[in-house]
Formats: C-alpha cells, structure tokens, sequence
C-alpha cells in the first residue's frame, strides 16, 4: 500500500492535483496528468500500480486511453472516475471498471483509498 | 341519413313500381278471363235458345196445321222434344191467327186461353219467332216462352208456342265455376233477373245494380254497388233475345291472392329497409366509434411523445448542468478535503474546533450537492426507456426524496410501507419512478398543509407487486372519477394544471404492463394503486 505509486488522470489540473497531494499526505506516491498525450509519455517506464481514469478526457475517451495504456504496461490496473454524465457513460464505466472500480464525483477519497486496496489485492 | 336516403328511395321506388305493375297485370288478367268467360257462357245460352227455336221452327215445316191440332200428333212432338232436348221443354200449344189457343199439350189447363192482347203474339206475328222474358203467366211458375210462326194450308197464319222452365238456365249458370265470390245470371233490358242468383236475388226481383248500356260485344265494367264494394262486371247482349248474360265478381275477392303477394312483397320491403338501416346504422356506428378511438389513441400517444420530448429535453438540461457542477463540486470537495488534511497532518490546527467544524460543513454542503446532481442524473438516465433489475424500496425512497423538501415545508406527513417479500422487479425504472412521482405529486396537491399521504407497497401472487398511495386530501368527485384519465381533464385547471399527468401516468402503467385504479370521493381522500408485473412483458420477449 505504502509503496505503490498512482497515475491520476482527468482534465481538470485543480482537482488530479489535489488530490495528488492528498494521496501523498497519505503515504501514496501520486503523480497526476491532465492530457492522454502526457497520461500515455509518463507511463513510458511504466512505473505505476493504478491509473485513475476519468471517463471523459479531451480528445480521447477513457476507455480508449486504458487500452492503450494496457497495452504499454500491463500490470497496470484501472480505477475510473467520473461526473457520471449519461447513461452511456454510467454503462461504459462499470462495463470496464465493474461497478465496485467506478467512482462517482465528487468522490471520498477514503473511498478510493481503500478501492486501490481492494484492487492491489487481486 | 343521406346513405340511407340512397339505398332506401330507389328500393321503396322499384318496390311501388312492382306493386302497382302486379296489380294492373293481376286486374288485367281477371278482366280477361271475365271477358272469356262471359263469351263462352253467352255462346252456351245462345246455342240453347237457337236450337230450340229451330227445332221449333222444323216442326212447324214438318207438320201440318191439323196435324199440329190432333192433340195426340202434339203430344208426341213434345215427348220426342224433351226426350232429344233434355229438360226445358214444358209444353207446348198451337195459337191460331186470332189468339185462340187451339191444341195444348203439357201439365196446366191452358187450352182454350186467349193470347191476343198479348204482346209476344202480336210480335210472332209481325216477325215469325219470338223468345219472351222469363215470366210467371197463368200457371204462376217462372218460365219463358219461344214461339215460331207457322202457315197453313189454307194460308192463315198460326203459332207453334212451347213455353220453356229456366231449370237449364239456371244449371247453366250455376255451374260456371267462379273466382271470387262470382255470381252468374241473366236480366232483361229492365233489370228484371231471369234467372236466381247467388248474390244480386231471385227470378223476377229487380237487380240492384244499373242495366249496362248496349254493346254488341262483350264488355266488362268497374262498378260500385251499394254498399261501396268494388265489382267487376261483365255483361253481354244476348242477340235475338231480351237476355243480358251478367257475370259479377267482387274485385277484392278476385285480388285476394294478389293481396297475399302484395303483403310479401310489403313484408319482403319491411324486412329489407330495417336490414338496411340496421347494417347502416351499425356501421356507421362501428365507424365512428373506431374513429373516435384512433382519434383518442392518436392524441393520446402525441401527448406522451409531447410528454416523453419535453422530459427527454428537462433530462439532457439537468445532466449538463449536474455535470458541470460537478467538477467544480469535485475541486471543492477536494480542495477542502485537502484543508482538513492539512490541519490534521500539519498538527496545526486540529485542536481548533471552529476551523474544523467550518471544514466539515463545507464537505457536508459538498456531499449533499453531490446527492442532488447524482440524483438528477438518475433521473435523466432513467428517462430512457431500458429494462433493468429495480428495488421497489430504493425506488420510491428515490422519489420521495424529490418531494422530501416541499413535505418538510408544508409539513406533510408520509408515511411508507413495504413489505419485506417483494423481490427484485425487473422493469423499466424510470417509467415506475415516473408513475410514482405523478400520482405522489398528485397528493401532494390534493392534501393541505400537515396533511397525510401513505405509501404501501405488497405482493401480490407470484408475479405482481402492487403499490398504493393514499392521501387525506380533497379527494375526487364521482361524476370526475370516471374521466381523470381523460387527456387534458382537470380539476386545476386554474392552478396550472394541464391534465396531462393521470392520462400520461395511465399510458406509463399499461406500457410497463401494469393496471392502476382509483378509489375517492369527495372529502374522502383518494387512494391509487398500481398492480404491476414483476417481470415487466418486454423482458419476456
């Protein structure tokens, strides 16, 4: 737990950053991007345990950013985030993620705290 | 009524046409066989007359004038006459030239009377042959007289008289097989009947009816008698003789069976015109009652795609807007989060209450945002029509939670009641929630302030669950209950109301395969419930 180290990903800097310092407060290494292009170049020495995804990024989906990452890194497990806009959203993410990696904004951060754990265990 | 105008007036027309046809055909026809029938008879009376005349007429060739006077040469004349004639022959006597009856052979005593005032005398006299009217005479017996003039020797002239019963007459005639109630008999030129008849009186009696005018044809004639009945009448002359042969029926005995047809064909455009104006009516009935259908349905299903429109447009403007919010809610709730991490890792501030207590309630503020965009997004998620497993509990906890605030306001109390048997629906979540949120809002608007509304929900058999909610509200009038469900109906028309909720609520209930029902009065509250399938039928498919 202590040494695993999370990619957070979504458009809004405010939000991944601090939450990036929240995690870190809390002995998680996180680093945080807020672009596919800058998410897809930092996994380059694939150095992460989880990527927590927001649905919904400019220029690219979600989904479609995890497949590539997936293919760039594979042991790199998905947590997704999201402002749960539309069904078609809703249904995407726990598609991918299972209802239990899915979380809703504006979301606790204990909650995903203790999600990455769950994941970790697998 | 103009459909009915066209298939009715050209039958009712040719019906009458067919009548009246009939019935000239049918008037013809009996007018024909009268004709007929009064020459055939005409020819039998004639022929009777004319034979016995002749044979009159050879025995005064035959005989001398004293032969004819030798009572017993008379005697066997009449016997060979009425053994060759058959009935008819009488007697028969010899007047000589000055009216003296001179030799008479038969059953009365008439030898010796004196003809020579009388009238067919003079009238042998004058033409050689006479065949009188049928008259009582001496012997106070009805009978007729022929009588040929005869020459003797000598050259005076004398007359062979032989007087004739009508019996054969009357055989004759009586015998004539008649259609209606027809009557066959002969009159003279006065109307004297000579003959009995069945109908008109006896021999000698005067004929009620007018003497026809001369014709030397036979004619047949309409008349009226006395007591205002129709009659046709058909009559001939009989030449050489003061006979007109009659024959007379009573026109509505002779149209008896043209009247049993007619009533057919009376019973036949009865039954047709009710047939016809039955099968008119019925379809159009039938026409305008499925139009009226179409109609309803067509408005109805316009109003719930109106209804389904501006509910989809309300869903894509509440997502937008929870979605948006959303991020910002998001930076908040992480940038407070932060605050407080700070303080309780920091060690700086932790021991102050106030910060903390400030902190916790923009995160609290923060949560309870987040409920209202989360909730808004379900509610627009669910507009879209999907079939999904549903808890009826969570469901109708999600809608009053729309109502929780305006029940707080008005303090309204509601009270809810599951049962613990009901399983997992599977339908369409957001047309139950839609259902629901109608008919609670329905009883939020009829309860007043610190009213009441319940919310049971139970199991109903193995396949249905139903839920009623009940308030203690105004209540609905009975002459009303009957057409909530009527689109555009309302009470509240004043107040906003569009009456579109029960209408589109009903049409909601039967799409997920549900019933719904109402029971109120007027200042009795009113309570709805909806049975509905646990499996809705489009699952099934």
């Amino acid at each position: 737990m202590k040494n695993m180290k999370v990619l957070l990903v979504d458009d809004e800097e405010e939000l991944v950053s601090t939450m990036a310092e929240r995690l870190s407060m809390r002995g998680i290494d996180a680093d945080w991007s807020t672009s596919a292009e800058d998410a897809l170049r930092r996994l380059e020495t694939c150095r992460y345990d989880i990527a927590v995804l927001d649905v919904k990024i400019p220029r690219m989906n979600g989904i479609e950013l995890k497949k590539r990452m997936e293919r760039k890194c594979s042991r790199t497990k998905f947590i997704f985030l999201t402002g749960h806009g539309s069904e078609r959203d809703f249904r995407v993410g726990s598609l991918e993620a299972g209802p239990e990696f899915y979380l809703v904004k504006p979301a606790n951060i204990e909650e995903l705290i203790e999600k990455m754990g769950q994941l970790m265990e697998r | 009524m103009l459909t009915g105008g066209v298939s009715l007036v050209p039958l009712i027309f040719i019906t009458g046409l067919n009548y009246e046809a009939m019935r000239h055909a049918i008037e013809s026809e009996i007018i024909f066989r009268t004709t007929r029938v009064v020459s055939n008879t005409r020819r039998a009376v004639s022929f009777f007359l004319t034979e016995r005349k002749s044979a009159m007429d050879f025995i005064v060739h035959d005989n001398s004038f004293e032969g004819l006077n030798n009572k017993e040469r008379l005697s066997g004349i009449l016997e060979n006459l009425k053994r060759s004639f058959g009935g008819g022959f009488v007697d028969i006597g010899v007047v000589d030239a000055s009216g003296y009856q001179k030799n008479y052979v038969g059953p009365y005593r008439l030898e010796g009377k004196d003809y020579s005032g009388q009238e067919w005398f003079k009238q042998v006299l004058e033409s050689g042959m006479h065949i009188s009217d049928v008259f009582l005479g001496y012997r106070k017996v009805p009978h007729l007289v022929v009588a040929v003039k005869g020459t003797s020797e000598k050259g005076a002239s004398y007359v062979l008289r032989a007087s004739l019963s009508i019996a054969p007459f009357e055989n004759l005639l009586s015998n004539l097989k008649l259609a209606g109630m027809g009557d066959a008999f002969m009159i003279n030129h006065e109307g004297i009947l000579q003959t009995s008849s069945r109908y008109h009186g006896g021999v000698l009696e005067k004929l009620s009816l007018p003497v026809p005018g001369e014709s030397p044809e036979t004619e047949v004639l309409e008349e009226r008698n006395a007591s205002g009945e129709d009659l046709f009448i058909g009559y001939r002359y009989i030449d050489d003789t003061p006979f007109i042969l009659m024959i007379v029926k009573k026109k509505n005995e002779c149209m008896k069976p043209w009247f049993r047809t007619g009533l057919k064909l009376i019973a036949f455009l009865l039954i047709s015109i009710t047939v016809i104006l039955t099968v008119i009516l019925g379809t159009a009935t039938y026409m305008v009652k499925k139009i009226q259908i179409a109609d309803e349905k067509r408005s109805a299903s316009l109003h719930q795609v109106e209804y389904a429109n501006k509910m989809a447009s309300i869903g894509r403007l509440a997502a937008s807007v929870a979605h948006e919010i959303n991020n910002p809610l998001a930076i908040i709730n992480e940038k407070g989060g932060l605050i407080k991490d700070l303080f309780t890792f920091g060690g700086v501030y932790p021991q102050d209450a106030r910060l903390m207590g400030l902190v916790d309630s923009i995160l609290a503020s923060v949560k309870r945002a987040g409920t209202i965009t989360r909730r808004l997004l379900n509610f627009s998620r669910n507009l879209q029509a999907s079939i999904e497993p549903v808890q009826l509990k969570e469901a109708i906890l999600e809608v009053l939670g729309f109502m929780g605030k305006e029940a707080e306001l008005r303090t309204i109390e509601i009270n809810m009641d599951v049962a613990e048997d009901i399983p997992i629906l599977e339908t369409d979540r957001g047309k139950l929630q839609q259902i629901l949120l109608n008919i609670i809002n329905n009883a939020f608007a009829a309860v007043d302030d610190g009213g009441h509304i319940a919310v049971r929900a139970d199991r109903k058999g193995r396949d249905h669950v139903s839920v009623s909610i009940a308030d203690d509200g105004c209540g609905i009038a009975k002459e009303d209950l009957k057409r909530i469900y009527e689109p555009f109906f309302s009470t509240k028309k004043g107040q906003g109301g569009t009456g579109l909720g029960l209408s589109i609520t009903y049409g909601l209930v039967q799409e997920i395969g549900g019933t719904i029902h109402v029971e109120s009065g007027l200042g009795k509250g009113s309570r709805f419930t909806i049975v509905i399938p646990v499996r809705s039928e489009k699952t099934r498919k």
